[in-house]
């Protein structure tokens, strides 16, 4: 049986991680990986911290805690610029699921298929790091560096998100695929923002998920959609170039051209519904 | 450490490791097993519970993370007093809980909703209940349930003499909305061993066993091969070919090879790569194809050509009156394994008693269980106990052995309890699963549309043994032409070896593999003919007085055309709307289906009697006796009323003893759909053995009647009363039996292979997205010739329960050996996937059932599936000859489709 801490305080934490530990919270990626077996690792739980908690508004736009969960995502008051990731929290796992895991745990898993990082990566977040020498921000595509991997180095924690806010008026949507309803991974998913001015499209951010190692934005649809009318034709600029940075596989869930199909239709679907 | 937290009200503590498990501290420690544990990865919802009034995954929250906080239990629902929560009332009204396992779940995401929305609507319900997975009740009437949660509940007790149609609550219900039934996991001894079963990670190899003494110095013991008395076990007496703890070989992945016996926390600390097993992997035989291969290894060494057996039924000249056939239709259809997925793994524990083994388990069958133990344990079957514990959920899978012989081994040898619980990924990687089959079709009618012939061929992978390979390979020949009477009938069914897990016994023994085909075959030659598909149906139905495939005649009791006959209505106007939605183009496309289904009663041609007893005991506790399980499908429940009415007294008044393999009578397994046909006729002779007891005593007449007031009982014999004290006399005991009148099968397949038959109808309507590919089913409509429906409500239950099996096995289900072994990618239908289903009873009354009823625990699934890809035919043009139907095979299969259109039309 190993150690298991559970600091009220972030300093506390951050000492504590000076020596390796697995790090829980919400719990359900921690669990699911331990059916049937003792777990005996060393465990830091940072459940009560409550600098850790919360989402809030700062001078620069909002804050998302690390331990900040799905469901206290889609009860807060926040707009329309999160509509999107709140599209996505309402698809993740079932409400057991939302109340517990956190948005900060589903970018640390880094699992290709995270239902949060598609709607962050659109969304520009940038992850806050400690660690006992020094706290740092990262882009949120710097992260996650591959399939359960991230930049985290030893004794480093995640402590926020962190989401600037628009210039402009932004709108935001989500889509999912999944052979079922509810608890299910997805075969494709697909974030979008867009910020308008004056009726048109003056910036884009589009990523997609499950398609390839770790969700990728769009680029090259970014920029093919700037300058836009916001209106019905906005699908009609999607082109099967845009997927360029997409890599997908065949698996149980799908094959990869099937993915790469799938994505094209999200993706004419989700602007065509950010239209007015 | 300890963690204080408030528990339903109550101030709590709790001591361990704070990373324990809030699902394992609540039941293991604090006895609060009303919170199941289903899969321990947040996959399922069994073991929901509130904290801080939200609902979370108790085996998701680590216990040291409940500290100062309050955690809210099933056990917390009800009153102090022990009066339901409306909500509880509500399941119980409403049919909600069948098996029970899922209910505590159910009952707390619908508890954390009730408290937002005091009247939710169906989508809210759906959206807090999504994430808990239940696999008997299809869903629909937990919704009703919970939509009706804010008013009272009516009773229903029906009166002396009509119990039976009445739709009365389980009888077995109160338990299983207070969390307080017992089941496989729940009732374990504080001072049982555990068992921890390494299992291979092969499908094919051999192995030879290092030095285990340094584990055995850890543990209590560690069972192998050697330590079996006889180390085969099977369902057939001939065919005892899967070791109970492999010996040198192993033949699929899962199989077992050693048992850890010993402190629970000391088995789950030692690792699989602790274990010094060295293994030599060869090439696994997977699939027909490559067991069926000129050359293939052998699965078994005894078994040439790894067939495990053929055969099938002729009738007429097939190959000869294809000729005469105005439209002839073909087509190949492939499926998958699939999983039972019960959401309670296997589970049990034994004890020791004197020179007796007694085991507690999960089970549907503890007649077949006590033989079978008796025998790998080389014991006479009256040293051997079973003791049935509540089942969460069946579906065929619990028919075979899986804890009971290591359990009964382990605590004989050691003369301590022993309990084993498997894990959801050892469940699913080392138990039965439902055969892939490939089915080849063809029928052809004449130009009026009325089939002639037939020629179906049903190859199944049974798997690495035997199990209920051989049930499935004879029971699809006589089903393959589906429930309509064709002259000329050519039908076989033979099962390989294979390297993948055992194919047993699932909910239809394979005819819901065949009816798939069958059923695309009937649509393919309305479509021909340009004849309605229901109309098609309908014309070749088979009604009493026909003659089967088999030679058998129909004498009463096949309402097929009946139950097409109360479809036509819906199947009309679904018709008429479906082409309405498509008229307005786009990407969505709605189609409408049917498929029909005839299900044989019991064993296929072979003795399958089940005895039942009533007794009166000088107190005047009136108990049934009975050995059939009630696995969720109700028969508890339907047992006592049939027996109430035969008796003459009141439901209500009635106690129940089951399962118990020293307190009641052999009632045989609860499979192919027997237990209301079989055991209830075996109920209603015992209550009516009874009832000319007690007339003779009384010296009354046959209409007298019946009243039980505690040791008094009453008999009205018109104007003549006569009480009896019932302290005064002998314990009184009514007994019944029943055997289905059957008789083998020639070589041609020609005979009487069932008493009796079950006929049904079903309609889906669905909605195709044709660019994602994905199948949105939204309503089914579904007709059952049920002879007598004993209880409606339950019976819809089962209906509604099958159907949402039907709809998996259509669009969604494949078990992957090594790749879905867990609930999370092994999809089953949740709450938001299973349609609005509207049920319609048929009673075409069968004389040989009890009241005039056949069973109908398997065939609500049967004809789900062909009903589902006929709609997706309908509205696409696809005609699916692979499931499951996963969104990316129909897309590719869209795609395919469209290319062969412009082809067609640049040629």
């Amino acid at each position: 049986m190993g150690k298991y801490v559970r600091p009220s305080r972030l300093e506390e934490a951050l000492s504590v991680l000076a020596r390796p530990h697995v790090v829980l919270a919400g719990g359900t990626d921690f669990y699911p990986a331990r059916v049937g077996r003792t777990i005996d690792e060393d465990i830091l739980d940072i459940s009560a911290i409550a600098a850790l908690r919360g989402i809030s508004t700062t001078a620069e736009g909002w804050r998302l805690g690390a331990t900040a969960t799905w469901s206290e995502l889609i009860e807060a008051d926040l707009p329309p610029l999160f509509d999107g990731l709140k599209q996505a929290a309402r698809e993740v796992g079932g409400r057991q699921i939302q109340n517990a895991g956190t948005l900060a745990g589903n970018l640390c898993n880094a699992s290709p298929a995270a239902d949060g990082v598609p709607g962050l990566l659109s969304l520009d977040a940038e992850v806050e790091i400690a660690s006992q020498a020094a706290t740092r921000r990262l882009p949120l595509d710097r992260f996650i560096t591959g399939v359960r991997r991230t930049d985290l180095g030893p004794g480093e924690l995640v402590v926020a998100l962190h989401v600037a806010r628009p210039v402009r008026p932004a709108r935001s949507a989500f889509l999912k695929l999944g052979a079922r309803r509810y608890l299910v991974i997805s075969i494709a998913m697909a974030a979008a923002v867009i910020e308008i001015a004056e009726g048109r499209v003056a910036a884009a951010r589009l990523a997609v998920g499950a398609c390839s190692a770790v969700a990728q934005r769009l680029p090259a649809l970014e920029a093919a959609l700037l300058g836009a009318p916001v209106d019905g034709h906005l699908a009609d600029r999607v082109d099967r170039a845009h997927l360029a940075p997409l890599t997908p596989i065949d698996d149980i869930r799908g094959s990869a051209g099937y993915r790469g199909d799938s994505v094209l239709v999200l993706l004419r679907r989700l602007l065509a519904g950010l239209a007015p | 450490m300890k963690v204080a937290f408030t528990l339903n009200g109550t101030a709590a503590s709790w001591s361990g490791p704070p990373v324990t498990r809030l699902a394992a501290a609540l039941r293991d420690d604090l006895g609060f097993t009303g919170t199941k544990v289903g899969c321990d990865a947040g996959d399922c919802g069994a073991c929901t519970v509130l904290l801080d009034g939200r609902q979370v995954c108790a085996c998701l929250v680590a216990v040291g993370q409940v500290e100062g906080r309050t955690v809210e239990t099933v056990e917390g629902l009800a009153d102090t007093d022990g009066t339901l929560a409306r909500l509880q009332d509500s399941f119980l009204a409403h049919g909600a809980a069948q098996c029970g396992i899922c209910t505590p779940g159910m009952l707390m995401a619908a508890q954390e909703l009730l408290r937002q929305v005091a009247q939710p609507d169906r989508t809210e319900i759906e959206d807090a209940l999504g994430g808990v997975l239940c696999r008997c009740t299809g869903y629909t009437k937990i919704v009703d349930a919970v939509l009706s949660a804010s008013v009272q509940a009516p009773v229903v007790v029906p009166a002396a003499g009509s119990a039976v149609g009445a739709r009365l609550p389980r009888v077995d219900g109160h338990a299983k909305v207070t969390g307080r039934d017992v089941f496989g996991a729940d009732g374990v001894p504080a001072d049982a061993l555990w068992i921890r079963v390494v299992r291979s990670p092969y499908a094919r190899a051999r192995f030879v066993l290092g030095d285990l003494a340094p584990l055995r110095g850890r543990l209590a013991a560690v069972l192998t091969a050697s330590d079996v008395p006889f180390n085969g076990f099977g369902i057939y007496p001939d065919i005892k070919d899967q070791p109970v703890l492999a010996d040198g070989i192993v033949r699929y992945r899962g199989e077992a090879v050693l048992a850890l016996v010993g402190e629970r926390a000391a088995v789950l600390s030692i690792r699989d790569d602790e274990v010094p097993i060295v293994w030599t992997a060869e090439p696994p035989v997977m699939g027909i194809d490559a067991a069926t291969a000129a050359d293939a290894p052998l699965v078994q060494a005894d078994k040439p050509k790894n067939l495990l057996l053929d055969g099938g039924v002729r009738h007429g000249d097939a190959a000869a009156a294809f000729a005469s056939c105005a439209a002839v239709a073909e087509g190949v259809f492939e499926t998958a394994f699939v999983e039972h997925a019960y959401i309670e793994p296997e589970a049990g524990w034994a004890r020791r008693v004197g020179d007796r083994i007694e085991i507690h388990v999960t089970t549907q069958t503890p007649y077949m269980d006590r033989d079978e133990i008796a025998n790998v344990m080389q014991l006479r079957p009256e040293a051997v106990r079973i003791v049935p514990t509540a089942c969460g959920g069946g579906f065929g899978g619990k028919l075979d052995l899986s804890v009971q012989p290591l359990v009964a081994i382990a605590a004989w040898l050691l003369k301590r309890p022993v309990a084993c619980v498997y894990t959801r990924p050892e469940s699913m990687a080392a138990t039965t699963k439902r055969h892939p089959a490939r089915v080849t079709a063809k029928f052809g009618c004449d130009a009026e549309g009325k089939l002639v012939a037939c020629d179906v061929s049903a190859t199944f992978d049974t798997g690495a043994y035997a199990s209920w390979g051989p049930t499935v390979a004879n029971r699809v020949p006589v089903h393959a032409m589906g429930p309509y009477a064709v002259p000329h009938v050519r039908t076989w069914g033979e099962a390989f070896f294979t390297n993948g897990p055992p194919a047993g016994a699932f909910r239809g023994f394979g005819v819901p593999q065949a009816a798939i085909a069958h059923e695309a075959m009937m649509d393919e030659l309305a479509d021909q003919l340009g004849i309605d598909r229901l109309e098609f149906r309908h014309r070749n139905a088979l009604r009493a007085g026909d003659k089967t495939a088999t030679g058998q005649v129909l004498a009463h009791s096949a309402g097929l055309a009946q139950c097409l006959d109360a479809l036509r209505p819906h199947w009309d106007k679904a018709r008429d709307e479906a082409a309405a939605f498509n008229e307005k183009g786009g990407p969505r496309r709605r189609g409408v289906g049917v498929g029909c289904m005839w299900y044989g009663i019991g064993n296929t041609s072979m003795s399958n009697p089940s005895r039942m007893r009533v007794g009166l005991s000088p107190a005047g506790t009136l108990t049934l006796y009975s050995g059939a399980v009630d696995i969720g499908q109700g028969s508890n429940t339907i047992m006592t009323q049939i027996a109430a009415d035969a008796l003459g007294l009141p439901a209500a008044q009635f106690t129940l003893v089951a399962g118990d393999t020293d307190l009641t009578a052999d009632a045989g397994k609860t499979s192919t759909s027997r237990q209301t046909f079989v055991s209830g006729r075996a109920a209603e002779g015992a209550g009516r053995d009874l009832r000319q007891q007690i007339l003779r005593l009384a010296n009354s007449g046959p209409e007298a009647v019946l009243s039980l007031d505690g040791a008094k009982l009453t008999v009205r014999d018109g104007a003549a009363v006569r009480t009896i004290d019932l302290a005064t006399t002998e314990a009184l005991m009514g007994e019944g039996t029943f055997d289905p009148p059957t008789t083998p099968l020639d070589a041609n397949g020609q005979g009487i292979p069932y008493a009796t038959y079950a006929f049904a109808a079903q309609m889906a309507e669905v909605e195709v997205d044709t660019e994602l590919g994905t199948v949105k089913v939204l309503r089914i409509v579904a007709a059952h010739d049920v002879g007598k429906a004993i209880n409606p409500m339950l019976v819809e239950g089962q209906i509604e329960g099958g159907v949402a099996q039907g709809l998996g096995l259509a669009l969604m289900e494949e078990f992957l050996p090594g790749r879905t072994e867990n609930l999370h990618d092994y999809l089953i239908p949740t709450i938001g996937d299973v349609p609005p289903i509207e049920c319609i009873l048929i009673e075409d009354r069968e004389p040989l059932g009890p009241s005039g009823a056949k069973g109908v625990g398997e065939p609500g699934l049967v004809p789900t599936a062909p009903a589902i890809l006929g709609a997706v035919h309908h509205a696409t043009g696809v005609r699916a000859h692979r499931v499951p139907l996963l969104p990316h095979r129909l897309r590719e299969a869209l795609i395919k489709l469209q290319e062969g259109a412009l082809k067609g039309t640049a040629a």
